[in-house]
């Protein structure tokens, strides 16, 4: 039995905004969500997708940060900034690829998810897992994923030539080993037409 | 999720991601702190502690302030010692013996009168009284005493030596 991990399943988000309302209730960002809950192509769908941070392998974020104020625990999660450091400039805001770091202006700091580390290092479930109600977000093993879901869980990305490996998996369809955002999908004009990269493709939403 | 030695730039290892390395750094500086501030703070002493051995205060030249006939008994007079910006006070009691203070006084360093009725020094900004016999402030605001002037009576010459705070 492999340990707990985090798992996101984005086509069983059913945008109740209870991992909002639970990540909200936490003391040490009360009434702040660290989780986001993005809409995907709005005109078309009512689709959703929770994002919370990804913990990266090699955290882009602590790399750019010129304070030296995100640091990374032995167990690969990734702290949000630290408060004495943090000098609001952000560089993780622009420099990560989820666009979970978010910067608070009127505290001047950056705050994101931290897998509620306070609970996980202690061995409970991250809140907004516990909040789930379709299990869209699922602090399981492995194992269990493997068993009761229909697709693969994966933690490898490719963002044009930028290669990152997260500790929070995402279930693709089976098949699929890696998420690749090609330059169409970023939005960049003039580059490949990449729609078959695109993830809303991948997650057959389109 | 331990980085690779020397992967990237030679300050990273001062700034390392992971949160062990961080705090081990973090607890080497303050070792160093520790260290050299203690070896600093003792080698300050050292230096202050012998140079106080080895600098000793110039002898100050002798002042003459006055000849003991111009002062009666029971009567002052005002001299400056050991510059001209230091006022003092020359008293002398009733049995002939001299004594000398700073006219400063240590409250808010008004001139002090001297009282001969009841030998006291007295300021008048705030009342403060100081005794003859030793400088001490016995009323009033003041509460240091007033720096004596050390008197060598040579014959019919007073002369200043000295300051004792």
């Amino acid at each position: 039995m492999s340990e707990l991990a985090f798992f996101i399943d984005y086509s069983r988000c059913i945008g109740c905004r209870a991992c909002v309302q639970a990540c909200e209730e936490c003391d040490t960002h009360r009434g702040v969500s660290m989780i986001h809950l993005e809409t995907i192509r709005r005109a078309d769908t009512v689709q959703t997708a929770p994002q919370v941070c990804m913990h990266c392998e090699d955290p882009i974020c602590a790399r750019v940060c010129p304070a030296d104020a995100i640091k990374q625990t032995p167990d690969g999660v990734t702290q949000s900034a630290l408060k004495p450091r943090c000098i609001g400039c952000s560089n993780c805001v622009l420099a990560c690829p989820f666009g979970v770091p978010k910067y608070f202006g009127a505290i001047d700091q950056m705050m994101k998810c931290d897998y509620c580390y306070d609970r996980t290092s202690a061995g409970k479930r991250p809140m907004c897992a516990t909040v789930c109600p379709s299990q869209a977000l699922a602090f399981t093993t492995r194992e269990e994923i493997e068993r009761k879901r229909q697709g693969t869980a994966i933690n490898l990305w490719k963002f044009g030539g930028e290669v990152v490996r997260t500790k929070i998996s995402v279930i693709v369809p089976s098949g699929v080993s890696e998420i690749r955002i090609g330059e169409s999908a970023l939005s960049r004009a003039g580059g490949p037409a990449g729609a078959t990269e695109d993830v809303a493709v991948l997650l057959g939403e389109i | 999720m331990e980085e690779r030695e020397g992967a990237g730039p030679r300050w990273r290892e001062d700034f390392p991601i992971a949160w062990e390395r961080d705090h081990y750094v973090t607890r080497r500086e303050l070792a160093k702190f520790l260290t050299l501030g203690s070896a600093l703070l003792a080698g300050a002493s050292a230096v202050i502690a012998l140079a106080g051995r080895l600098w000793k205060p110039a002898r100050r030249r002798r002042t003459r302030i006055a000849s003991a006939a111009a002062v009666p008994r029971g009567g002052s007079l005002l001299f400056r010692f050991p510059t001209d910006e230091d006022p003092c006070i020359l008293l002398r009691a009733p049995d002939g013996s001299f004594e000398a203070y700073s006219q400063v006084c240590t409250h808010l360093s008004c001139a002090v009168v001297y009282r001969p009725e009841d030998r006291t020094l007295a300021c008048p900004c705030h009342k403060g009284v100081f005794t003859c016999s030793e400088g001490r402030p016995i009323a009033g605001p003041p509460t240091r005493r007033l720096p004596r002037i050390v008197l060598d009576v040579r014959g019919d010459d007073v002369f200043a030596t000295g300051v004792e705070l």
